[in-house]
């Protein structure tokens, strides 16, 4: 503590430098900051997926239809409790930038198979009963600012209507939210009838888009899966049934594997802030070989200066790390809301503490070079040649 | 009779360039008393600065010993080099060597930080020292708000504030002028004579010499000739 006013001089002995690479870090940890939180809120939905559920979907992909006809076989089946549907609508409210999950589902069997979402039960009611009914969760319908008894019009991406038009209007009848609050950004979506959107569409009636099946032993899932895709093996339409999980994770990765992607490019970025900061900390460091040595004859050891110099690294990447992580800590309840699905964006401790580590090691990777430099220096010939 | 508080035994330092030995002292023997005021004089090539730095801890000779008042410096180590210079010598260099982004005051605080000393007493001792070179109302000044006169009583605070047996001095007039190099001069002879530090100062400048008690003259690595100064 007590060289830490010899730290602090020399950290900002030329200003400009120090605050160009203290900048180039802080944004290199905000931009870990942020995928950090885009990642994780993409795995809270796999993390969070039900154990005790399995999804059936087209054997070869998720946007193979399946046959309406095929819920009632597996409704049928031994082991499983509860079946429900689901469809990809792929539509958008007023504006492409309004983008948000929309599922036509069977209203009573949805919420039977999904227990963790909550809803009043005449609003459950209202969406049965209601033909163009939809409800949606409670953190779309603050975002939006909308109410029961609202018309909400959705322009469809795949399903026009039967005179060609895009233009759907559904009645708001209900909003649902969730049991755990730190799921709710997994159900950010609209849900409306089945039977209104397969009658009102201009093609695919009697196809729904995956089947989600409620068992009754976790265990059993595997052959359970197997049992179902055994079904309807050899058939126009073979499907493939997995856990929740395992569907989640696939999903995810026809997009791509995020997390992978969101390494590789922080990988390059802390790579080459390796260069950036190593080479800020040697220039540093060999532009004031003159003042170590005297630091040196004055009675610092060579593990004091070696201390010093490493605590300057420190100090340099900690503080930008921690610039960095507050910005984007300050700018991801804005960004969440501006992006539906992602309302649960935070940086959870895990990101604070991996942050602090990557910091800790930037800082022994580029310090310790010239902090052995400072340790080993002769005096004689430092004060000879920069004195 | 005053105690010694340097003395160099047959002292020799050499380097090895290429495959070339160079000789810088040769079988030098050397005694300082406590209270000493020394000029090293000689040409460039001559040994002085070499001398400077053993007498100072900073190097070690290739053979013979050196000892400053009850300790070998031949037979140590770096580390404990190290923390005999921070409690034993001062040192005061031509161009003042003092930390640019640091204050005058925090400047000459430096050597205390290798002690146990709280902040408030090491504020005291800087507060004495800056008042000892007359600087007392320079502290916040930074080295670059400083002239060069101004600056070296800086160094020389710092070289005093650990109150040191021993102040080693290359050159400390060597970068100013005529009228500021004298008032260094001066200062440098008051902490002798009143605060009874032992001084060894490597000068070029006879003037210089005439400040010190004492006048040694190095020649290609040996101690050729002595005299007495005014001082």
């Amino acid at each position: 503590m007590k060289y830490l006013p010899l730290v602090w001089a020399a950290l900002w002995r030329r200003k400009p430098r120090t605050i160009l690479t203290m900048l180039s870090v802080a944004v290199a940890f905000l931009l870990y900051g942020l995928l950090t939180a885009v990642n994780a809120a993409f795995n809270t939905g796999v993390e969070l997926s039900g154990a005790d559920r399995l999804v059936t979907t087209g054997k070869y992909s998720i946007t193979q239809v399946l046959p309406y006809g095929y819920w009632q076989q597996i409704k049928n089946m031994d082991g499983v409790e509860d079946v429900t549907f689901a469809s990809w609508f792929g539509g958008y409210y007023q504006e492409e930038f309004n983008f948000f999950p929309q599922f036509p589902v069977d209203p009573q069997s949805y919420f039977d198979v999904y227990r963790e979402l909550t809803i009043a039960e005449d609003q459950l009611q209202a969406f049965v009963t209601t033909r163009t009914g939809a409800v949606v969760s409670m953190t779309l319908a603050e975002r939006y600012g909308w109410s029961l008894g609202d018309r909400i019009p959705i322009t469809a991406g795949i399903w026009p209507l039967a005179d060609g038009s895009n233009s759907w209007v559904f009645d708001l009848v209900g909003i649902f939210d969730t049991a755990d609050p730190a799921a709710r950004s997994q159900h950010e979506y609209m849900l409306m009838q089945h039977e209104y959107f397969n009658e009102a569409r201009q093609f695919g009636q009697g196809t729904v888009g995956w089947f989600i099946s409620q068992i009754r032993d976790p265990e059993q899932a595997p052959q359970l899966a197997r049992l179902i895709d055994e079904q309807f093996a050899n058939s126009p339409n073979e499907t493939r049934s997995d856990t929740e999980k395992a569907f989640n994770q696939s999903f995810l990765k026809q997009m791509g594997d995020i997390g992978l992607i969101i390494q590789s490019i922080l990988g390059a970025v802390f790579f080459t802030l390796l260069f950036l900061t190593g080479n800020t900390m040697m220039q540093s460091v060999r532009e004031r070989i003159g003042e170590l040595a005297v630091l040196k004859t004055i009675g610092f050891s060579g593990g004091s200066l070696l201390m010093i110099v490493l605590a300057e690294a420190l100090m340099l990447t900690l503080l930008a790390a921690l610039v960095g992580l507050g910005l984007a800590a300050f700018l991801l309840p804005g960004l969440a809301e501006n992006m539906p699905g992602f309302s649960g964006l935070t940086l959870d401790l895990e990101a604070w503490v991996t942050a602090f580590l990557v910091a800790l090691l930037l800082a022994l990777v580029v310090g310790l070079p010239p902090a052995l430099r400072a340790q080993r220096l002769s005096i004689v010939d430092a004060l000879s040649e920069h004195v | 009779m005053a105690e010694t508080l340097v003395k160099l035994d047959g002292v020799a330092k050499s380097y090895r360039r290429g495959n070339q030995d160079i000789v810088v002292l040769d079988a030098l023997d050397l005694s300082i008393e406590q209270g000493d005021f020394l000029a090293l004089m000689g040409p460039s090539g001559s040994g002085k600065s070499t001398l400077l730095n053993l007498i100072g801890g900073l190097d070690k000779p290739t053979r013979g010993s050196v000892t400053v008042g009850d300790a070998r410096l031949d037979q140590m180590s770096g580390g404990q080099l190290a923390r005999w210079r921070a409690h034993h010598v001062g040192f005061v260099f031509q161009f003042y060597n003092l930390l640019g982004v640091l204050s005058a005051e925090k400047n000459v605080e430096v050597p205390l930080l290798l002690t146990k000393l709280s902040r408030a007493q090491r504020r005291k001792h800087v507060a004495t020292a800056l008042e000892v070179v007359g600087l007392a109302d320079r502290a916040s000044h930074k080295p670059s708000e400083l002239s060069g006169g101004q600056a070296q009583r800086v160094a020389i605070a710092r070289a005093l504030v650990g109150d040191p047996d021993l102040l080693v001095c290359d050159e400390p007039t060597g970068d100013l002028d005529r009228a500021t190099a004298d008032e260094i001069l001066n200062l440098l002879k008051l902490l002798n004579q009143e605060h009874g530090k032992t001084i060894v100062m490597v000068t070029h400048d006879p003037k210089a010499a005439e400040a010190a008690r004492q006048t040694l003259h190095l020649d290609k690595g040996k101690l050729v000739g002595a005299e007495r100064g005014a001082a």
